[in-house]
């Protein structure tokens, strides 16, 4: 009799659990074990794979392929990160007060964040292509001689930065707005009366009690950028020579087009490793400067 | 305090004081401030503007300088010489197909599951939850080899099953619906257990239909995810036949690498529902990729 309902219960339970969990296991879980495993690996995926150890690692160390990746990303994440926030803070603060209008502005921001990538990217390339895009035929209106955009080396990435900052402002934005419209107006109106001027309260009211949603969106946008692909894929392809490789692209030009399929899993973890990283140290910096009411 | 409210509400409030407060709302700096406003709404909506520009310019105008802002005659043969060029409804129905598979089977999936969460009661539970909490920490470059080796062991490659297979559980869906879950009520799944009926019935017939809102929430977040995902698609692809949207579009301005007014032709295309989805649905799609901070 227990038996019979303990089983029935267990039964209802796999009944339930089992649809998310056994693709959770098979596709993220399983591949993720078994990402660690071919990282020690050196496999073409015709010849049978052979154990090299720590190998992959070490010469990823020593890799100035690797290295520049890792350079541009790191770039990417310099220009982008406060481009993005600084932006997006701006216009949450523009919208955070009763206004006509106010939810058509709010949406029109946000237009570009529900857009993919590839067809942000592909119409950014065309606004900066260097010959007839409208970007230096503007420029040149004025008396500026644009620049070569995702043509010039020096250039590529940083057209990258502006297509990715201005996809991401509207997502910044709404996060920051919430937490912006969290903060009662009795602090500001207290600040009012003792004689704070505007810089006063943004700097002791408004900062610290917006500080949880800006921890938050600095966490994702900064996970986000160390994973930066779909841009650099469609608007440069890594190029011109290299200059904009990233991280993730040569993850998948390694294991896709060199099939390099060991190699290509010891980056994925160098990379995750990377990300695991500086979230916790983000997590643990908070502390000194999160606010939490 | 909050511009809009005028001077008529000054009465309720101390006067010097909302005279200090309301100092940068004077019209002059309502004139500034929707300057700005209107300012960034040009530079969010102007690439989308010329995007729907170039589609219907004529390639002899294609490279004019300066560019001319609206092409004249429009050329709306543009639309069709890419369809005809190019499998573009191919690749809008495989989206579709992918979109519309993933979306419902990560719904169910991750309902089922976050009620197993919130309203069963098992041993390990909570240690689950938590491995279910990991993986959204996983990102899908950290899996993206070995889950192509395991496609192509088990002959999916360039498939339709390769495609949807990966996307058809959410641990941010269960994690997601399980706080909505959370927040019902116990009385109404008890009279359903009082009546004799079981942790079945209760799901279909109490804890889903109170859970609309979350359940859109999640369900236009994953159509939107799948629609605009392009790593993997790209990655397990490799005919035209079964290139999704963003994969082909990326495809064919290789192709076509001059032809900007029939890229742009292709970009408006696939941009189409999901702007129909966000007019129709504002509130969910903003609430979704809030909480997830959705990439792509």
């Amino acid at each position: 009799m227990v038996g019979d309902r303990g089983w029935r219960k267990q039964a209802i339970v796999a009944l339930f659990l089992l649809p998310s969990l056994l693709p959770l296991a098979a596709f993220t879980l399983g591949p993720m074990a078994a990402s660690f495993g071919l990282s020690f690996l050196k496999w073409d995926l015709l010849r049978p794979p052979t154990f090299v150890g720590l190998r992959n690692y070490l010469n990823l160390a020593t890799d100035p392929d690797f290295r520049a990746a890792v350079l541009h990303t790191l770039f990417f994440i310099v220009g982008y990160l406060p481009l993005v926030f600084v932006g997006g803070l701006g216009l949450a603060l523009l919208l955070n007060r009763r206004l006509r209008g106010s939810a058509f502005f709010r949406a029109a921001y946000f237009l570009p964040v529900i857009t993919s990538w590839v067809v942000v990217s592909l119409v950014w390339k065309w606004l900066l292509n260097p010959q007839s895009g409208i970007v230096n035929a503007a420029l040149a209106a004025i008396g500026i001689t644009g620049p070569g955009w995702w043509t010039d080396p020096a250039w590529a990435m940083p057209s990258i930065i502006l297509a990715s900052a201005w996809k991401d402002l509207g997502y910044v934005m709404v996060i920051l707005l919430a937490g912006l419209q969290a903060i009662p107006d009795d602090y500001y109106e207290a600040a009012a009366v003792d004689g704070a001027g505007a810089w006063a309260r943004f700097r002791h009211i408004t900062l610290p009690l917006l500080s949880p949603s800006t921890f938050f969106v600095l966490i994702i946008s900064l996970i986000n950028s160390f994973q930066v692909f779909d841009q650099v894929y469609v608007m440069t392809g890594g190029g011109p020579a290299g200059a904009s490789s990233v991280i993730v692209e040569r993850i998948v030009k390694y294991a896709f087009s060199y099939s390099a399929m060991g190699y290509a899993s010891a980056m994925s973890w160098v990379l995750f490793a990377v990300i695991l990283l500086v979230t916790l140290l983000q997590f643990r910096l908070q502390r000194r400067w999160v606010n939490y009411a | 305090m909050r511009s809009g409210e005028g001077l008529g509400l000054t009465a309720t409030r101390p006067i010097a004081l909302r005279a200090r407060l309301s100092a940068h709302h004077l019209p002059i700096a309502n004139v500034v401030l929707y300057a700005l406003l209107v300012t960034v709404a040009l530079v969010m909506l102007f690439p989308f503007a010329w995007m729907v520009a170039t589609s219907l310019t004529p390639d002899a105008q294609l490279f004019l300088t300066p560019p001319r802002l609206i092409p004249s005659p429009l050329e709306p043969g543009n639309y069709a010489r890419v369809a005809e060029t190019f499998p573009l409804l191919r690749f809008v129905l495989n989206s579709l197909v992918v979109a519309a598979v993933c979306t419902t089977l990560q719904v169910a999936t991750s309902a089922m599951g976050a009620y197993a969460f919130a309203r069963l009661r098992f041993p390990g539970r909570d240690a689950l939850f938590l491995v279910y909490l990991a993986t959204l920490m996983v990102p899908l470059q950290v899996t993206i080899v070995p889950l192509f080796v395991e496609m192509r062991f088990l002959g999916f490659v360039d498939t339709y099953p390769g495609l949807i297979l990966p996307g058809i559980a959410s641990a941010f869906g269960t994690f997601l619906l399980r706080q909505a879950f959370l927040e019902l009520p116990h009385e109404l799944e008890e009279a359903v257990f009082l009546d004799g009926g079981g942790h079945w019935t209760a799901f279909r017939h109490v804890v889903l239909p109170l859970s609309g809102p979350a359940l859109a929430t999640f369900g236009i977040f994953a159509f939107m995810a799948s629609w605009n995902s392009f790593l993997w698609p790209l990655v397990i692809t490799s005919t035209q036949g079964h290139m999704t949207l963003p994969v082909g579009l990326s495809n064919l301005q290789g192709q076509y690498a001059t032809a900007w007014n029939l890229v742009m032709a292709g970009a408006t295309v696939s941009v189409l529902p999901i702007l129909a989805v966000y007019l129709v649905a504002q509130r969910y799609v903003v609430r979704g990729v809030a909480l997830s901070g959705l990439k792509g």
